[in-house]
């Protein structure tokens, strides 16, 4: 077989082949949502946002407690762990990107980015909820943070170590300190990079349900203190689909509609945001 | 702090960079700006220079030519101490800039930058406005009105014959430019801090030959304030800009002398077989 025919065979073998793959887990990620949509649609009232959520018996309702309570977690988890995240990020690409130090803190991250989640909610199960002696939102903030790091970390040390050495040689040749060509130069230059990290570990965690279990727990009521439980989405979900109740079947589909609905959101949120910055 | 590889060296086996008459003495320089002597460069255990020692006159420009690999880069890196920023890289000998050995532990290295400007071969505009590109390194090192600031950016701009082709477009990002006016626009840079010295690394290889052109005439236009040093592959490039030029080969200086001289009656068989070509 002449060489440049041999070429094109393998060519159209492997692209029909990638092709197909493309097309079924597109087709899986299809079928979720037209599910998600078609359970969850009839359900998205204004009663869903203003209304709590139901007692066992109880007629009608909604998510207001739990959104809000997501809302909070989400918030509070990120605001600890997205600077925290950030900040050692710039430690391993810039100040100590050989230290031996960073070597551990980069292994140890690597750890952390794959630990199962429900290991960081029994861990911080351990160390706040036994010894606070109840379950809080602090708490789940804490586990939510724990899950946020490891995300941020990696994606701004990838996204600062993008920024070519020649900008940082060509700061200094001016005459600036590091922490200037750091702050001014590599951070406002891989700035669109770090925000889509922080922007993917909200869409992260917004989901995670096994962290909270252990630590927020949940709340029947509207409740906005971090000192006691915290009614969240994910394990609304998780406890209104395994009830008995239609209508907790109803609002599990209507609340699992509305995280990936955000979540799809966030996605594009980030998409557009970092074309608006070319 | 940086990853970088070391500049490819050629491996040199002992003795083989020096020219036939072994080390040329240099012209006379009657005011040098930089005196060095006896300077040694080291990437980690591989020497890159070797003994170099050379007088670059003040206000004049002042080439280094030479095969990839010799040492020329290295040499002009050694002159902001730029290789600082690298573990691992060290220069021993003596760089007098002004009578002081700018090699010293104590020297001041952003006072230093802030004499010795430089310019490398990419473009490397700062992730801002033009604007804000050329006040960054005037900021480091002096407080300034707005308004002394806008005058400012306006000399510099002008003294790199960029700023009819910006001036209405200041607050825009400095990506949006051309090759050829980024680098002019880091040629402003350098010179808004207003150096004694400006270090040039190949500034036009990236550039097509008409913004080339426009470099060459600025590096003209330049000397008069400027002591420049500038490392170019380009032969007719140093010859057409420069009044002193150095040869270096595998970390040697085989030849320093004026320009006129090195390219029409060069002492050493190597700089000759470089400049007509035979090699490099």
């Amino acid at each position: 077989m002449h060489i440049h025919t041999r070429r094109k065979l393998v060519n159209g073998f492997n692209l029909t082949v990638s092709a197909l793959m493309t097309l079924l887990g597109l087709f899986f990620l299809a079928w979720l949502l037209w599910t998600l949509f078609a359970r969850g649609i009839a359900y998205l009232s204004l009663d869903l946002f203003i209304a709590d959520t139901p007692g066992p018996g109880d007629e009608g309702g909604g998510l207001r407690n739990a959104i809000v309570g997501s809302l909070l977690l989400t918030g509070f988890g990120v605001l600890v762990g997205a600077p925290l995240g950030i900040l050692t990020g710039t430690y391993l690409a810039e100040f100590g990107r050989h230290a031996w130090l960073s070597r551990i803190v980069r292994f140890v991250n690597d750890v952390l980015l794959s630990a199962p989640s429900i290991v960081i909610g029994v861990f911080v199960y351990e160390i706040m909820v036994v010894s606070m002696g109840h379950f809080s939102g602090w708490a789940g903030a804490a586990a939510l943070a724990i899950i946020v790091v490891p995300v941020v970390v990696r994606t701004s040390e990838d996204m600062m170590r993008l920024v070519p050495d020649h900008m940082r040689e060509a700061a200094a040749a001016l005459g600036a300190p590091q922490w200037r060509i750091v702050l001014q130069i590599v951070i406002r230059a891989a700035l669109a990079g770090i925000l889509t990290g922080v922007l993917l570990a909200i869409a992260r965690i917004a989901g995670e349900t096994a962290p909270l279990l252990f630590t927020a727990l949940n709340n029947q009521f509207f409740s906005t203190d971090m000192n006691g439980p915290v009614a969240n989405l994910p394990v609304m979900i998780f406890n209104f689909a395994m009830g008995p109740y239609e209508d907790w079947h109803d609002l599990a589909w209507a609340g699992a509609l509305l995280i990936t609905l955000a979540v799809l959101g966030l996605n594009v949120a980030t998409r557009i945001f970092l074309k608006a910055r070319k | 702090m940086i990853d970088m590889e070391p500049l490819p060296m050629t491996e040199a086996a002992d003795g083989a960079g020096r020219g036939p008459a072994g080390r040329i003495a240099g012209p006379a320089v009657e005011r040098p700006r930089i005196a060095v002597r006896n300077l040694d460069f080291f990437y980690g255990r591989f020497q890159a220079l070797h003994d170099i020692s050379l007088a670059i006159p003040d206000r004049q420009v002042t080439a280094f030519i030479g095969p990839s690999g010799c040492g020329k880069s290295t040499l002009l890196r050694c002159f902001n101490r730029i290789y600082d920023l690298y573990p691992g890289q060290r220069a021993e000998g003596e760089i007098r800039l002004d009578g002081r050995n700018i090699l010293d532990r104590g020297e001041d290295l952003n006072a230093l930058r802030a004499r010795v400007g430089m310019v490398f071969q990419k473009p490397t505009p700062f992730p801002m406005s033009i604007y804000d590109n050329i006040a960054f390194g005037v900021r480091l090192h002096e407080r300034l009105s707005r308004a002394e600031m806008d005058e400012r950016v306006e000399w510099a701009l002008g003294k790199a014959a960029l700023w009819d082709e910006v001036k209405d477009i200041l607050r825009q990002s400095g990506n949006a430019l051309s090759g050829g006016q980024q680098q002019r626009l880091c040629i402003a840079r350098a010179i808004a801090t207003r150096p004694e010295v400006l270090l040039l690394d190949e500034p036009a290889s990236a550039l097509d030959p008409i913004s080339t052109l426009k470099i060459e005439e600025l590096i003209y236009e330049l000397k008069t304030d400027y002591t420049i040093a500038i490392v170019t592959h380009n032969m007719q490039q140093a010859a057409r800009v420069s009044d002193y030029c150095g040869f270096l080969y595998m970390g040697r200086l085989v030849e320093y002398n004026e320009t006129s001289i090195i390219f029409t009656n060069p002492a050493c068989k190597q700089t000759e077989d470089y400049i007509t070509g035979r090699f490099g």
